[in-house]
């Protein structure tokens, strides 16, 4: 009677392997937007390693890399962490791309020191790896970082909050990403040294981490607020964390009188800058960061010139409430410039 | 294998299926089902990309698979007991901090840091095995806490920071030593003793047999004269030093100590016990299940991304795949009633 049952669940078990193939099959046969399709001369592999499959700044810098990947005539093979700091998970697509013979990687990294190891690995290999919007540490693991200036991007809205404070005495919250983050600590020194203040100034009365997360954003703000009701102004590391802080803010009617900047430029949050919900946003551009990366290995497949050194990607202050001597673009330049 | 050698006994989960013919036995194996899998995912990949069937490729799954295999060889014991370790994975984090620390900034000789670290990961383990057995409390709710308990001290300790610039030793096992044409990671050859040495412990050893005992009924292995809770606190600790190991095993692979790590290797360990066929009621599966079930896994995500299919089919494939293997342990343990 068992040994029957056991005879059965192996064959069970067997079947359900097929099955999946089966829908493996399926997933590469529809090849929607998994970029696995070889296009014409396709020999050139190029690998695309994100922090994750889900954020919308990973799918515009997806988006951006297949695009050039058409056009560059190479095979373009995409992997990503499990979540934002799944070093192992990136570490084992560097492994599999470089098996799987890749010419050149594009990666932001998860953890920007340990993935490093595994990047001299694929370097030595003959491997031409560029680091996306985030840099390594140090950034010479990498042949080249194609990036936003991340100071510059949160000076941009630092000098902007100051312009539009207009002399008031500044109660500021910063809604930061995680402790030792370098993008996220960029920008928040960007933002301090835009507005003109050192780290530690009695005007900064509230610093939480959100991890570029809404509800997170949206609970820190909420706290802040218990803390210093009178906050007047909020520097949010991204516009989900924004989007949070004004949820919070406007539970306590406190919405029109004070002024959340932020960086990123996505649509959501260009949109939310023109709905008026944040006041200005500090935007940058992941598929171009993407495009120049997957044009970089053509041109090593093709002549052998590794791309070097740090390519400034270029960011542009977003809002429609200009300020006398900060130089920005209106929502309409940013809706039609913005990813996700 | 082994199980096929020992006799019957009435406190292994097999015990009624020692069948005549070896043809027979072998198809009645519970890893047969896994294992028919496995073969079947791998001859799918060798036909689908060139890359997949060289040696280098398969040594470069096993290095891949080694840590989260570790930490499921102790996972596999503590489901045998009919528990669950939710803990695993920010354990081995905070073991892995903690030698990382101590050899790199602390002045701590290199193997003392290592042992320190496999002795705070069995202590955790200890822990664990104690609360569940002494208090009692439900091993999910345990290591729930414990969880949250390593995760956070793993980020405190590590000040968020990454540790960097390991002495040597502590990335021994991370090195390669060449087998014909293909390296070898040495860290690679430790996992596959773990499982034997564990495959071997469970079938072969009146302490195997006492932990399939437990898993199938406490209650009837106390009045058998099982010490259970002794048992129970150990396989818990011998968990914990396993995680240890898992720990040495990461930062070997990964050449730091990152306090990141491990997030998601709880599941992912239950998720190769699950895929090996072990059952999450207790009682019933094997070691060397698991290690299929590991390698199932790595097959899939290594023969994917070769075939340059993108990384979030791996996650819906290796979701189908345990529901369709919880569902046939279901199936076949109605049937067997």
């Amino acid at each position: 009677m068992s040994r029957t049952t056991r005879l059965s669940s192996s064959l069970l078990r067997a079947a359900a392997v097929a099955g999946v193939a089966a829908l493996t099959l399926t997933a590469c046969g529809s090849g929607s937007g998994s970029g696995s399709s070889s296009t014409g001369s396709g020999d050139v592999k190029v690998g695309l390693i994100t922090k994750t499959d889900t954020n919308p700044f990973f799918v515009k810098m997806k988006e951006g890399a297949e695009k050039a990947a058409k056009a560059e005539g190479v095979k373009l093979m995409t992997a990503a962490g499990k979540f934002d700091g799944d070093n192992a998970g990136q570490v084992t697509a560097i492994e599999n791309m470089v098996a799987s013979g890749v010419k050149g990687i594009l990666i932001t990294p998860s953890d920007s020191k340990a993935i490093v190891p595994a990047i001299e690995k694929a370097k030595a290999k003959g491997v031409l790896v560029i680091a996306l919007d985030t840099p390594t540490e140090p950034q010479s693991a990498v042949d080249a970082l194609f990036a936003t200036d991340n100071v510059k991007a949160g000076e941009l809205i630092g000098e902007y909050a100051k312009a539009a404070m207009k002399g008031k005495a500044a109660k500021i919250a910063t809604l930061d990403l995680a402790p030792g983050v370098s993008v996220g600590v960029q920008r928040h020194n960007g933002f301090l040294k835009g507005f003109g203040v050192k780290e530690g100034d009695s005007s900064v009365v509230c610093s939480q981490d959100t991890g570029g997360d809404q509800a997170k954003g949206q609970t820190a703000m909420e706290n802040c607020l218990q803390k210093e009701p009178g906050i007047n102004v909020v520097y949010t590391i991204n516009e989900p964390a924004a989007l949070g802080a004004y949820t919070a803010l406007k539970a306590k009617g406190r919405e029109k009188d004070v002024l959340i900047v932020s960086v990123d430029g996505g649509c959501t949050g260009t949109q939310a800058v023109k709905d008026g919900k944040i006041a200005a946003t500090s935007q940058q551009y992941p598929l171009k960061m993407a495009a120049e990366g997957v044009k970089a290995v053509a041109t090593y497949a093709k002549d052998g010139k590794k791309a070097s050194g740090y390519t400034d990607t270029g960011v542009t202050l977003i809002t429609d409430k200009a300020q006398d001597g900060v130089t920005s673009k209106d929502t309409a330049y940013g809706l039609e410039n913005c990813w996700g | 294998m082994t199980a096929t050698t020992t006799p019957p006994d009435t406190s292994k989960p097999y015990a009624g299926l020692t069948a005549p013919s070896t043809a027979r036995r072998l198809l009645t194996q519970p890893t047969t089902g896994p294992l028919v899998a496995l073969l079947l995912a791998c001859v799918f990949f060798s036909l689908s990309t060139e890359q997949f069937l060289t040696g280098g490729n398969f040594s470069l799954i096993v290095q891949q698979v080694m840590v989260v295999g570790t930490l499921a060889i102790g996972q596999t014991l503590i489901i045998l007991t009919a528990g669950i370790d939710l803990s695993c994975g920010a354990v081995m984090a905070f073991g892995s901090i903690v030698i990382a620390k101590m050899a790199a900034e602390g002045s701590l000789p290199p193997l003392a840091a290592i042992a320190l670290g496999l002795v705070v990961c069995g202590g955790f383990g200890l822990l664990n095995g104690a609360l569940v057995q002494k208090i009692p409390l439900p091993p999910f709710i345990v290591t729930l806490g414990m969880l949250n308990v390593a995760f956070a001290l793993t980020h405190i300790y590590s000040e968020e920071q990454t540790v960097t610039n390991l002495p040597g030793p502590l990335t021994a096992l991370g090195q390669t030593f060449p087998l014909g044409k293909t390296d070898i990671t040495y860290g690679s050859l430790v996992t596959i003793a773990l499982f034997l040495l564990l495959a071997y412990a469970l079938s072969n050893t009146s302490w195997g047999r006492h932990v399939y005992a437990l898993g199938n009924s406490p209650e009837a292995a106390r009045l058998n004269g099982i010490r259970t809770s002794r048992l129970t606190i150990g396989v818990y600790t011998v968990a914990g030093v396993l995680y240890g190991i898992a720990a040495l095993l990461l930062i070997s692979r990964t050449g730091v100590g990152d306090p990141q790590a491990g997030q998601t290797d709880n599941l992912d360990s239950i998720t190769a016990v699950v895929l090996g066929g072990t059952s999450l009621f207790g009682g019933r599966g094997s070691v060397l299940g698991t290690f299929i079930g590991v390698l199932i896994v790595g097959v899939f995500r290594n023969g994917l991304q070769l075939m340059g299919v993108a990384s979030i089919y791996q996650t819906l494939i290796t979701g189908v795949l345990v529901i369709l293997a919880v569902t046939v342990d279901q199936i076949s343990r109605r049937k067997a009633r």
